[in-house]
């Protein structure tokens, strides 16, 4: 009897995620439908963004500007991210002295665990100074938010990176080490090949990580409505235009927000999808 | 001599980056700690945010993790349960599994912009129990994963052992498969506190915040991260430096947690 409750009480509590990710999906959909229908994928390269001031169910919305940011603010931190977590991944498994493993580890993980709201203040007083008074403009914009999201998700991605390369075996590294090889092409020539999905992986995923991120790009974008022109130039992205504006949004505004939600929660679904399934692989044991 | 110094260079660039990482924590750490510890007075934890302190903001964010981890551990861990103990590892399993991962890494604003729909919208207030859920959901799939891999470690030969006993399948799992995996499902569900704790972006327009003491769920409710999002950008130096101060509280205690659960699982090794 009690074995029966507690198994079907799992099997409740698995198949829960399944509704919840549904019920997100469904919901963001029914409540995005006034916007779809209004501006269907026009939304998509609109830039306009302009409510009625005396109809919440009239006005313009395109979603371009928020789209871009977020695009360009990932593809920053990316850029900077990548060869950074690689560099720590080589330097993790191959470089470091046994007794440096340790701390160095954690101290990458503490870096992963500062919650983001505290990158956003730290970002806002003291690292947006030094990118204005480096390269010009506000503070405030792509390249601050880009650089800041990047120590963001660098930890992540080199755990990950680390990981696989963990995985390569002594045998393999040796045979080569026993050729001549230096570190180097043993790195390029055995591990890199052997790794090289994990790699792939976790560069997706942390991807996927930066495109979703809220706190520390709403102190750091500028959180404006303007195309930005240049690199230091403030704009904003579709978490952070949600996390200001989302609350008091009306009517069509508001379901112009829903897609905006919708489209982010899509893409990012489909970029931890494609991560997971054929570049790392299913962890199943 | 070409591929020697290549190989010097690349060694060199990403010991590099190593110490390019570790200064980056260390810069943050210093800079909160500098800022926080000036910004501290007694009065910062006996008052309530109206009168400059974060009294009750801190009994809220803990009371909203808490709550949320009070619901979220039972279902993540019967979940992992289901995934390694009755599915068999069939289909189901593998997509669940599968989900589930995807969940842990769908952006926390979009949960927040979910619960919203469902839990404030149609009460026309923002309200605690809707912060709850939204961190309720970021936290199962955590525990689920946490869960289904210590799970996975635990030797086929206790599980034979209990059969041999003539346990029961529920009972086998309660008292022996479960005691077995204790310490890692306790290190995953310390690490996951930890991160909701600090979590902001799903609370901004769930349960908002609040500037009075309170424990009523159904209203507006405290939130320390949210309170620190406004402080930072009022323009008086007062409220900055209660941010300030706020910061360094909540990443201490982020900090101390999961080190706290990293520091059980490596004496169990």
């Amino acid at each position: 009897m009690g074995g029966k409750l507690f198994k079907n009480f799992s099997f409740f509590s698995a198949t829960l995620s399944f509704f919840i990710l549904v019920g997100i999906f469904s919901i963001l959909f029914i409540y995005a439908q006034d916007s779809i229908h209004e501006f269907g994928f026009h939304f998509l390269g609109s830039e306009v963004w302009e409510a009625d001031e005396d109809d919440a169910e009239l006005g313009v919305f395109g979603g371009y500007i928020p789209l871009l940011g977020t695009m360009l603010s990932t593809i920053i931190a990316m850029v900077i991210a990548t060869p950074l977590a690689i560099g720590i991944a080589i330097f993790l498994t191959e470089i470091a002295h046994k007794s440096l493993i340790k701390p160095v580890s954690i101290a990458i993980e503490l870096l992963a665990a500062i919650p983001s709201i505290i990158y956003g203040m730290w970002g806002l007083f003291y690292f947006a100074p030094i990118i204005q008074s480096t390269f010009g403009g506000n503070g405030v914009g792509l390249l601050t938010a880009g650089i800041v999201l990047a120590i963001m998700i660098i930890p992540f991605m080199a755990a990950i990176t680390r990981d696989s390369m963990n995985t390569v075996p002594d045998v393999l590294k040796e045979s080569a080490y026993a050729m001549g090889a230096t570190k180097f092409e043993v790195i390029k020539d055995v591990i890199m090949p052997y790794a090289k999905g994990g790699i792939i992986g976790s560069i997706i995923l942390a991807l996927g990580r930066a495109l979703g991120e809220t706190m520390a790009v709403a102190f750091l974008i500028g959180s404006v409505m303007q195309l930005p022109s240049k690199i230091t130039d403030a704009t904003t992205s579709i978490p952070v235009l949600l996390a200001n504006n989302f609350s008091e949004a009306e009517g069509l505004e508001m379901s112009s927000m829903y897609y905006l939600a919708l489209i982010l929660f899509v893409v990012s679904f489909a970029i931890i999808s494609i991560a997971k399934f054929y570049f790392l692989g299913k962890k199943v044991k | 001599m070409n591929r020697l110094l290549l190989n010097k260079i690349i060694l060199v660039l990403s010991t590099l980056s190593a110490v390019i990482g570790i200064s980056f924590l260390f810069w943050i750490l210093a800079t909160l700690t500098y800022k926080g510890v000036s910004s501290l007075h007694l009065s910062t934890f006996t008052q309530d945010l109206v009168n400059g302190g974060i009294r009750n903001l801190l009994v809220g964010q803990f009371t909203m993790a808490l709550i949320a981890s009070a619901i979220a551990v039972p279902i993540g861990m019967f979940a992992g349960i289901w995934l390694r103990e009755y599915s068999n590892q069939n289909k189901l399993a593998s997509v669940i599994r599968n989900l589930s991962d995807v969940m842990m890494s769908a952006p926390s604003i979009v949960i927040g912009v979910f619960v919203y729909a469902l839990f404030v919208a149609p009460f026309g207030n923002y309200n605690g129990f809707a912060g709850v859920i939204a961190l309720t959901i970021m936290m199962i799939p955590i525990i689920i994963s946490t869960t289904d891999n210590m799970l996975a470690l635990v030797p086929k030969e206790l599980r034979e052992a209990g059969i041999a006993l003539g346990g029961s399948k529920h009972t086998i799992i309660v008292q022996i498969i479960i005691k077995a995996a204790k310490v890692g499902i306790t290190t995953g569900v310390l690490l996951s506190f930890a991160r909701i704790i600090g979590e902001t972006a799903p609370l901004l327009f769930t349960s908002a915040n609040n500037q009075f003491f309170t424990m009523d769920l159904t209203g507006q409710f405290p939130s320390l991260t949210v309170s620190i999002y406004n402080l930072a950008t009022y323009p008086d130096e007062e409220s900055r430096q209660l941010a300030w101060a706020a910061s360094f509280v909540l990443t201490a205690i982020v900090l101390i947690i999961n080190l706290t659960g990293r520091y059980m699982t490596r004496n169990k090794k």
